[in-house]
């Protein structure tokens, strides 16, 4: 909403500074969002002295002359009249934004130079005079601006209003709050009507069909109307909020909507077939055409205004192109009605069509207000029109709604705000935005809502509103006094921080990717049809194809994370996500949503140095990070067994694990398929891994209990056995952990060997055996028939050899 | 006249303190300690020395003897370590092992975990909620109907006519008060989702949610809930100004600006010149929230509040573009 300060003030007195006042409105929850002048266009509009004349060689209507404006002079073409040598004019110079929007070029005119312009006072939107260029000869200083020259200043408010306050879509609504603010009083313009003496009854009739749409009907009827270009003053407030006149009939209502929030139409009396209008529900699919010339087709809660054959107007919407006010319209039939708020925001919504009627209406119109709107515009229309106005209205209403009356509690709006105000200074507050208020007792007030004021309802909404009035920061600060019980921790927000933490500690940075991913990411992660990551939710009006699903894994969003990077030449790269999948239900219910852990490494293993060579990171490097995860949140028992290729396609088959814990799956680690790798252009192996948090989470050991640190020394014993090559190490470690002997303490795997002199098809495993006995120290030969036993028993259950 | 003992013991431990090399320091021993050197002659000469004074002028150029032989020793020791460093010690200038890559968690959780940190010391409890949520939970419970021209301040994500994307973590509100009873007190964090993408908008973003219901709870509270909050958000100096504004789930409501945290309020591009940053959306829980959640109004009241997670890391850290978040250049997420 775009309020000028000269039209503001037609209404109320502005004792204060604009930024004052802005800074007030703004505290009193009508935030100025932008203070401006709308003079600023003429800041490169300057005072010049026209220096030589001349004619111009090719054309007769033209002249030649020379602007100067001090340090420099323009050559300009122009054809005014009045334009002669010493006087001075307005110049717009190169680039000036006119009011009409035009913006002033360097051109040649019929083979002249002119560079700048110069303007007539309508032209620079400053007056009606159009006959000729401004003569600005009583005012001498060259060079100005013309903003300055002529004290021109009139500054523009922006208010974002908040879609509760449509009483304030208009300049009465506004001087209503200043006038609040100033502690003074709103001044409503007068209206005074001269009106025929034919009844406006005998002329036209209006049927209230559809009341539950269109509450309230009001019209009156004119005759006798020239249709023409309005007055300079009314063109002028149009223009100070940036709204164009067209013609006065059409700026009147316009006029009247933005001074007092009521939207009105202005219909062709001539063209409303059986000069009447008949206000209904829709037909479904009914069609219309509306001003803007577009065909649209209805459905049936829309409310609309007829004659007595056909639509006329979309109510509270737009008008219809059969009816609108055109240069030969004698008659006018003036209309004032107010709509059902929800029907039309339907409507509005369901057309793809937002107008200055649609916006004020969905938010509430005042339902008492439409008469004095109508009023007031029959008034300007006899005034600048030359209209006669038959005598008297038509006012269809739907009943007669009462007014709202809350009791306030003094008290709860005092325990509601933390203050202390009396019933007098509450009822002050409200008096001063007219909501007529009785002091019942001290503890009391009866408070009648005025009409205008459709947000307010119930006592808290009284209590809002003595507190914007007292100055919300005017309220003393407090502290909640709430029983001091500790809160419970949130033990799951507190465990994926660790993990984070854990990550970081590994060299991993954490990104954050959108939830939403491409519709085809389940293909191009070659994800089998009846994989249940297909089961995507889609959304409805999604910003972009690639944003139309919600992801089913974190899997894609981090490759392509990765590939940006890399396109950026940083290709060493650790990341991790952690965050929810989506996996849709039945329609209507709700997703089932995942949290899910997931990581990738590509590129080098460490950070390049002197120390070492440029080596690539590979398979065990992502599973070490893993079981690093594992051992820092003190899980035990996880295991990695070799993927099957069909639970997992975007992994390289022999080069991916399956972890478990405690024998139930939780995710998997391996390298991705080159398939995969192409399909997101990456051009180097990345490796990942993918873990369903609430899996891994439950896993953690709630209570851990201290063990003993030994006291008696251990004996370590190595073992190489020679097996097939097929058989994976950690299954023989497990099967010694499986014996179960007491006194196996730990186990070491220290080499894998393959290769001469170890036969083709074989492998040498080694590793070490740490005993030890929390009782004893332990002497070698118990040791020894231990260690042999064990042996034993392996080569026996793997069919191995000793080395020789 | 001979050069006292003293003259020799000075000039000596001058020699010693200006020898650079182990060289040097031999040719200091020989020229006073050995067989032709000034101490040694000086103790030969003892003998021509009237007999009463020998036995004082051995015992002194003795101790003399004593003095240098231990500060040559001294004095070869710190040489040669000095040596030693170049010749066969390492080269300490040059770069360690590296530890690992470094990695860093992403600056929006940092500052989320900041953000539920200060709020868990005043004993708000942290709860979670579903991101695809029904309408009743994200609209209509929080008095936002079904055509109310308030859904216009949330351009909302369908997934059908009544599951949206979460344009807010709001739903914690009526999800929690439907399952307990005050006092309530608790902090919502999570992801929100809203269709507009520009410079200032993702269509993916963060906030955290809070509430407070009791008996006897007041805006007075809230205000010092919050000014205690971006206080220790920010620092103490920060000021705070509270303005009416609307939330159909709050009456009274209120948008909390807080003094500039780049300029100090005196006007900058990040505040537009305004001296003030919008960071909070406030207000007394609606009695018609109330209502839809079965509290009984005339005994509870409590108030709500929440807030943009990016918002206030861009303030804390000073970035310029909200998207960077979510592009998760290795180099961005680096610096924090």
């Amino acid at each position: 909403m775009k309020v000028s300060l000269s039209w503001l003030r037609q209404y109320v007195p502005i004792e204060m500074p604009v930024e004052t006042l802005a800074e007030a409105l703004t505290m009193a929850g009508l935030e100025v969002e932008a203070l401006s002048d709308r003079y600023t266009y003429l800041q490169s509009v300057v005072v010049g002295r026209v220096v030589k004349v001349s004619a111009h060689p090719n054309a007769d209507n033209l002249k030649c002359c020379q602007v100067d404006i001090g340090n420099q002079r323009y050559p300009v073409v122009c054809g005014a009249p009045n334009l002669r040598e010493e006087m001075l004019s307005a110049l717009a110079l190169v680039h000036t934004e006119l009011p009409g929007g035009a913006v002033v070029k360097q051109t040649m005119i019929r083979g002249e130079l002119s560079d700048g312009m110069l303007c007539s006072e309508f032209e620079l939107a400053l007056g009606p005079d159009r006959s000729g260029i401004m003569d600005l000869s009583q005012n001498p200083t060259v060079g100005q601006s013309i903003a300055e020259a002529l004290n021109l200043s009139d500054a523009v408010l922006e208010i974002g209003l908040t879609p509760n306050r449509p009483d304030c879509l208009s300049m009465i609504g506004v001087a209503r709050e200043v006038a609040a603010i100033q502690k003074c009083s709103v001044k409503m313009p007068g209206v005074m009507l001269k009106e025929t003496k034919t009844p406006i009854d005998e002329l036209t009739s209006v049927q209230l069909d559809a009341p539950n749409l269109c509450p309230r009907y009001s019209a009156r009827l004119l005759d006798n109307v020239s249709v023409g270009p309005s007055p300079f003053w009314l063109q002028d407030r149009l223009l100070s909020v940036g709204l164009r006149p067209i013609n006065n009939l059409v700026d009147i209502t316009n006029f009247v909507m933005l001074e007092t929030g009521q939207p009105l139409h202005a219909f062709d009396f001539d063209r409303l077939g059986g000069h009447r209008i008949v206000v209904r529900k829709a037909e479904v699919d009914e069609p219309f055409t509306t001003l803007d010339n577009k065909e649209r087709h209805l459905s049936k809660d829309v409310c609309m205004i007829c004659d007595a054959e056909r639509p006329v107007a979309i109510g509270g919407v737009m008008g219809g192109l059969e009816s609108e006010i055109t240069p030969t319209t004698r008659r006018v039939l003036l209309e004032s009605a107010t709509f059902n708020p929800i029907s039309i925001r339907k409507t509005s919504k369901a057309l793809g069509l937002k107008t200055e009627a649609s916006h004020r209406f969905e938010r509430g119109v005042d339902p008492e207000g439409t008469l004095y709107a109508l009023d007031r515009a029959a008034q300007l229309m006899v005034e600048l029109a030359g209209g006669r106005l038959f005598s008297g209205c038509i006012d269809q209403r739907d009943g007669h709604p009462s007014a709202t009356v809350i009791e306030l509690s003094v008290d709860a709006a005092n325990r509601l705000l933390g203050t202390h105000l009396d019933a007098a200074s509450m009822a002050e507050r409200l008096r001063a935005i007219a909501f007529e208020t009785t002091i019942v007792d001290d503890e009391n007030l009866l408070v009648q809502v005025p009409s205008f004021r459709v947000d307010v309802s119930r006592p808290e909404d009284l209590m809002e509103e003595v507190a914007r009035l007292v100055g919300y920061d005017k309220i003393p600060t407090t502290f909640p006094t709430v029983l001091a019980d500790a809160a419970a921790g949130d033990h799951l927000k507190d465990q994926r921080c660790r993990i984070r933490q854990i990550l970081v500690g590994f060299g991993f940075s954490e990104a954050i990717n959108y939830s939403f991913i491409h519709q085809d990411s389940c293909d191009r992660l070659n994800l089998d049809q009846d994989d249940e990551r297909r089961r995507q939710v889609h959304i409805l009006n999604p910003l972009s194809e690639d944003q139309a699903v919600l992801r089913t894994t974190l899997v894609s969003g981090l490759l392509e994370t990765a590939g940006r990077n890399i396109s950026r030449q940083v290709r060493n790269l650790k990341l991790f996500e952690l965050g929810r999948i989506f996996l849709a239900n039945d329609k209507d219910d709700l997703p089932t949503e995942k949290d899910m852990l997931c990581g990738v490494w590509t590129g080098l293993r460490q950070p390049l140095s002197w120390h070492s060579r440029e080596l690539p990171c590979d398979f065990y490097d992502i599973k070490g990070v893993v079981e690093g995860l594992f051992t820092a949140l003190r899980i035990e028992k996880a295991q990695f067994t070799s993927l099957a290729t069909e639970k997992c396609r975007y992994t390289n088959p022999g080069f991916s694990a399956e972890v478990k814990i405690d024998g139930s799956p939780v995710g998997l680690v391996g390298e991705l398929h080159p398939q995969v790798l192409e399909r997101y252009n990456l051009k180097q192996a990345v490796f990942l891994f993918e873990l369903d948090l609430t899996e891994v989470l439950d896993r953690i050991p709630t209570y851990l209990q201290a063990q003993s640190i030994p006291v008696f020394p251990a004996t370590a014993r190595d073992i190489t056995l020679i097996v097939d090559q097929t058989i994976e190490a950690a299954r023989i470690l497990e099967q010694v952990r499986g014996l179960d002997v007491a006194l196996v303490e730990d186990l070491y795997l220290f080499d894998v060997f393959q290769g001469n002199p170890i036969p083709r098809g074989k492998k040498s495993i080694s590793f070490r055996i740490t005993y030890r006995s929390s009782q004893t120290t332990l002497v070698d030969e118990e040791i020894n028939a231990l260690h042999k036993q064990i042996t034993e028993t392996l080569i026996e259950a793997y069919d191995a050899n000793l080395p020789a | 006249m001979e050069k006292t003992i003293d003259q020799i013991r000075d000039e000596a431990i001058e020699a010693i303190a200006t020898a650079s090399s182990d060289v040097d320091l031999e040719s200091v021993t020989v020229k006073y300690l050995g067989r032709k050197g000034a101490v040694t002659q000086f103790l030969r000469n003892i003998s021509q020395l009237p007999p009463p004074e020998r036995p004082q002028a051995g015992q002194k150029a003795n101790a003399v003897k004593k003095d240098l032989e231990l500060r040559l020793k001294d004095a070869l020791q710190r040489i040669m370590s000095r040596a030693e460093g170049l010749a066969q010690g390492l080269d300490v200038s040059l770069p360690g092992r590296p530890a690992g890559f470094v990695g860093s968690i992403h600056p929006i959780n940092q500052v989320m975990e900041e953000i539920c940190g200060i709020f868990s010391r005043m004993g708000f409890q942290v709860v979670e909620g579903p991101e695809v949520e029904t309408d009743y939970y994200n609209f209509e419970a929080l008095n936002i109907p079904k055509n109310h021209p308030a859904r216009d301040m949330q351009d909302t994500f369908y997934v059908s006519e009544n599951v949206v994307l979460r344009t807010h973590t709001s739903p914690a509100q009526p999800r929690v008060m439907e399952k307990t009873q005050p006092p309530v007190r608790i902090i919502a964090p999570g992801k929100v989702y809203r269709c507009d993408s520009d410079l200032t908008h993702t269509p993916m973003f963060h906030q955290v949610e809070g509430l407070l219901v009791d008996e006897g709870v007041s805006f007075g509270d809230l205000k010092g809930t919050l000014t205690a909050f971006v206080h220790q958000m920010f620092d103490t100096r920060i000021q705070l100004r509270f303005r009416p504004s609307f939330f159909p789930f709050t009456e009274p409501s209120a948008e909390v600006d807080i003094s500039c945290v780049i300029c100090r309020g005196r006007g900058c591009r990040v505040c537009s010149q305004t001296g003030w940053i919008e960071v909070l959306g406030s207000g007394m829980v609606h009695p018609a929230v109330f209502e839809n959640v079965q509290y009984d109004t005339r005994r509870y009241t409590g108030f709500a509040f929440g807030m943009g997670v990016e918002r206030i890391a861009m303030l804390k850290y000073q970035i310029d573009d909200i998207r960077k978040y979510f592009d998760n250049d290795l180099r961005f997420l680096g610096q924090f």
